[in-house]
């Protein structure tokens, strides 16, 4: 393959192709979720969800392994009192955000996130951040977005999160470029590092890892977003002015490159520059990709909806590893950001958006892929019945971006593959 | 409205599916938000089960809330009948649904579905999981459970164990073998692996055997109501509760009170031998769910000698016998679920062990005091491959394993106190027995302590804290404490060397 190629899509792919959209029982997380990987990336906030005993088991077991570790994460568990009046809840909660920030000084950023309870109820978690900001200012600023399963799902609290957090962003006329999105802190060395090497003014991430990061926004700010699920925050950072970078998603050789190559463009480097940056990187990817594509390719895979991801990992796993997709399911598709991805996946797959599980493991059980992409409550059941899979729950919580991480990507496919190959039982 | 970081319990609704999990031919049609499907991990990871559990969740949505759930609700209940056919449903709501009161129980009942729906009402505000599988239990119980003759022979059922109970499997396996060995066999065992069926027949047992209060005292109480059967109040746990349990079922059942073979228990001579001579005096902290804490105390003192300075449970609903056998022990009970408050008193008490759940091991690892794991809440390591059940001979044969395996061992502490300062045999290395094992060179102490240890107005001199480094790590925070306690006894203010010493003597055992 020539190093200045430009990505070249397939006759027909998947940009207008008709969309499943079945509605029944959904078997995904809430957006409370994202509250696992949030707390370790911004180091110096809290997130305090004003729920139920629910949302605390949730966090709880969704973390998988406890991280025990007084975690930056704590639930208000709402009790029968906090019902009967909305106002003593409020001051319920104030109380307990006092006693949090006296516990914790160094907390910067507090989050008060809300939940499904929260929202039936009512209770106005922005009003309360605001009158918490004013009380606890300058030390700590108070935010609030929602994380409830009757509005979010998953990766969705990620965005509402930084979606909540760009109000607040200070204005900048600086020429630079935004990436957005919790990437792993070494991914966005990497990332970050690679478009300073092209000589990019001002590479900012969002979200920075401190509150002492100040990242500005204005009309002279270019942004490329790093995971899918982002588009409320794409449309709030449109609103402030910043021109959004449309792109393929950085995963394997090829979307890393088309991902970096569109931030090129956006600051008109130079194609010689583009290469020298890029070509060692690129070569190590392909190598580390090759090496586990044998084990995937002309295998067939399954995704059930869970992160967003799933469009964008289709796209590798069809056109760098040799798979072929079956159905591709996501909890929502936003066109503005995986059109792309979409346009690079070849014709034939299922495209559905939303879930009715049981229904979409009929069509599983009938299609028998080789592998099965899907959530914790699934998995081994699936396995149980003679079908591989993957826990999609892995894919965000592993280093996947990028050159360096697009071997590991591979890897993660191919292991439930090799382990059966292994097995001898 | 209270903080929590981390539960011991989950919602009541959990505990529901605990019991639908459990069951076989049982379906629960769950009014929900999607987030709340998070509870089948618990079961398909936790538990590694190969089956999702038998649970329809309704799946609201915002949009959902303006327009109608209730149909929603409805439509989900005539899915799952028509896909699962199961002999009975169970319905509920989760909390959010709670809070929109589309009455799941009112609405079921409208649809005359060929088979049983029975309503759950379980207060999510209020209670939690072990109320909501006790609940759940009886209600299937009080539904299902029909008048019946008497089985011919003497038989009884289990009740109690659960989906995601701490060693249920095992425990029921265990618990059937001294059964029979009594010459009684097990009519129903429920709701582990019961059938809706088999749950009408529960009354044709003699008695019934409460394995596990938690879920089914409730349940028990109105069988013995209902249907006259007796149950026993004895749970099994350790040598001397098994042996009164056997006693106990001998009573009820009218059997004659000979021998029983004991030849598959080891704890009384493991824990009689000489190498268990070190176990003598440990001081415990004991956590968990009331009944095994209750369980747990009684072993640590009676069966392996040692001194329990702590006992307490999470569950509310057993804080009374707790509180009964604390005061027994001449120590306070601690009832609380909250996590950090829990923390802190063990930091305060300082054992030399605990026995506790998954939260007070991660407790012991923070403050480096070894843990064993006696209850509930569960994490995939209380799901072992091989055999391991807590009641009966067997049980305590484990228990004595699993409690002895975290300290140092006999001669091995007596090393440790001979040779502080081997630069690979050394206290900061842990049980040698342990993968934590970790050389001396990373672990390097400064020298000289570069400030005083200033604690409630005590300070250390440098001296005598440097002496105090030298003692092992798994008796130093005694020693700090008796020697901190016995300074302010003493009305001083700092402490010397000799007060060290001076200590140790006063609280010599």
């Amino acid at each position: 393959m020539n190093a200045f190629a430009p990505v070249a899509p397939p006759a027909t792919g998947c940009g207008s192709a008709p969309v499943l959209k079945q509605r029944g029982q959904r078997e995904v997380f809430c957006g409370l979720t994202s509250i696992v990987w949030l707390h370790r990336k911004i180091q110096d906030a809290f997130f305090l969800v004003v729920g139920s005993r629910t949302c605390a088991h949730l966090l709880q077991s969704a973390a998988g392994v406890m991280i025990f570790a007084e975690p930056r994460f704590g639930t208000a568990i709402l009790e029968e009192k906090d019902l009967a009046g909305l106002a003593d809840a409020n001051e319920e909660l104030d109380r307990e955000v006092e006693r949090l920030l006296a516990r914790r000084p160094d907390i910067r950023q507090l989050f008060l996130v809300g939940s499904c309870p929260s929202e039936v109820i009512k209770l106005d978690l922005s009003r309360a951040a605001e009158r918490l900001t004013q009380r606890f200012a300058p030390h700590t600023r108070v935010l609030n977005f929602t994380g409830s399963g009757i509005e979010t799902t998953f990766t969705q609290g990620e965005d509402e999160c930084l979606a909540a957090m760009v109000p607040v962003l200070p204005e900048t006329d600086a020429e630079q470029l935004l990436m957005v999105g919790a990437l792993p802190d070494v991914v966005e060395d990497q990332l970050t590092g690679m478009i300073e090497a092209m000589g990019v003014p001002v590479v900012r991430a969002l979200p920075s890892r401190s509150a002492d990061v100040e990242v500005g926004i204005g009309p002279n700010t270019k942004f490329i977003v790093a995971q899918p699920f982002l588009g409320a925050t794409t449309g709030m950072l449109s609103g402030r002015g910043a021109q959004h970078i449309a792109a393929p998603f950085p995963f394997g050789e090829e979307g890393t490159t088309a991902w970096l190559r569109a931030v090129a463009d956006a600051f008109n480097v130079s194609d010689e520059k583009f290469n020298e940056v890029t070509a060692a990187p690129r070569a190590r990817a392909r190598k580390a990709i090759a090496a586990h594509a044998e084990r995937l390719a002309a295998k067939s895979v399954f995704f059930f909806p869970d992160s967003q991801l799933e469009i964008p990992l289709a796209r590798f796993l069809t056109r760098e590893c040799g798979m072929t997709a079956i159905e591709v399911g996501a909890p929502y598709i936003h066109r503005d950001l995986v059109g792309p991805d979409l346009d690079l996946l070849a014709e034939g797959p299922t495209i559905s958006e939303g879930q009715d599980v049981d229904l979409q493991l009929d069509r599983c059980r009938a299609a028998r892929p080789d592998l099965t992409v899907c959530g914790l409550g699934l998995a081994n059941p699936l396995e149980a019945e003679g079908l591989a899979t993957k826990w999609a729950i892995e894919l965000v919580f592993t280093p996947v971006h990028g050159y360096e991480q697009a071997g590991d990507l591979a890897a993660l496919f191919a292991k439930p593959l090799k382990r059966r190959e292994g097995l001898a039982l | 409205m209270k903080l929590t970081v981390w539960t011991y319990e989950g919602p009541p609704h959990v505990g529901a599916m605990r019991v639908a999990t459990a069951m076989k031919g049982l379906h629960y049609v769950l009014h929900a938000p999607q987030g709340d499907t998070y509870a089948d991990l618990l079961f398909t990871m936790i538990e590694r089960r190969d089956h999702r559990p038998p649970v329809s969740y309704t799946t609201f949505q915002a949009r959902d809330l303006g327009s109608d759930t209730a149909t929603l609700f409805k439509a989900s209940c005539q899915d799952a009948y028509d896909r699962f056919k199961p002999e009975a449903i169970i319905v509920g709501a989760s909390c959010t649904a709670e809070l929109i009161q589309d009455d799941p129980g009112g609405l079921s009942s409208s649809m005359n579905l060929p088979v049983p729906v029975i309503p759950l009402e379980l207060p999510s505000y209020q209670r939690k999981e072990n109320f909501g599988a006790s609940e759940t239990f009886y209600e299937v119980c009080r539904a299902l459970a029909k008048p019946c003759d008497r089985t011919p022979e003497v038989t009884c059922n289990i009740l109690g164990p659960t989906a995601l109970g701490f060693r249920h499997r095992d425990d029921v396996v265990e618990l059937s073998s001294i059964l029979e060995s009594l010459g009684i066999s097990v009519n129903v065992v429920a709701p582990l692996d019961a059938t809706p069926e088999d749950i009408g027949n529960i009354p044709a047992a003699h008695f019934n055997v409460m394995l596990y209060p938690e879920t089914c005292e409730t349940a028990c109480r109105w069988l013995e109501r209902e249907f006259k059967q007796p149950f026993t109040k004895v749970v099994p746990i350790g040598v001397g509760a098994t042996r009164d349990f056997i006693a106990e079922v001998k009573q009820i059942a009218g059997l004659p009170d000979t021998p029983v073979d004991e030849s598959r228990l080891r704890l009384p001579w493991y824990s009689r031998s000489v190498d268990s001579t070190y176990l003598t005096g440990k001081r415990v902290f004991i956590f968990g769910d009331g009944t095994h804490a209750m369980a747990a105390a009684r072993i640590a003192k009676d069966e392996m000698g040692f001194e329990v300075v702590g006992l307490g449970c999470y569950n509310r609903e057993y804080a009374r016998p707790v509180r009964a056998l604390a005061k027994e022990l001449g120590i306070e009970a601690l009832i609380s679920d909250d996590y950090l408050e829990v923390e802190s008193t063990i930091e305060a008490l300082q054992p030399e062990m605990i026995l506790g759940t998954q939260m007070e091991r991660h407790i012991g690892k923070r403050l480096g005091i070894p843990c064993a794991v006696i209850s509930a809440p569960v994490h995939v390591q209380d799901f072992p491959a091989r055999f391991s059940p807590q009641v009966g001979w067997e049980g305590a044969n484990v228990i004595f394993d699993t409690w002895v395996h975290p300290l140092v061992m006999g001669l091995e502490e007596h090393l440790l106190h001979m040779f502080r300062e081997d630069f690979e045999f050394h206290d900061d290395a842990g049980a040698s027995h342990h993968g934590s094992h970790v050389p001396a060179a990373q672990h390097k102490r400064e020298e000289a302590p570069t400030e005083l240890l200033v604690k409630d107005g005590v300070t250390w001199l440098a001296d005598a804290e440097k002496e105090l480094r030298k003692i092992p790590f798994f008796v130093r925070g005694k020693a700090r404490r008796n020697t901190e306690k016995f300074a302010a006894d003493q009305g001083l203010d700092a402490i010397s060397i000799e007060t060290l010493y001076e200590a140790k003597a006063h609280y010599a055992r």
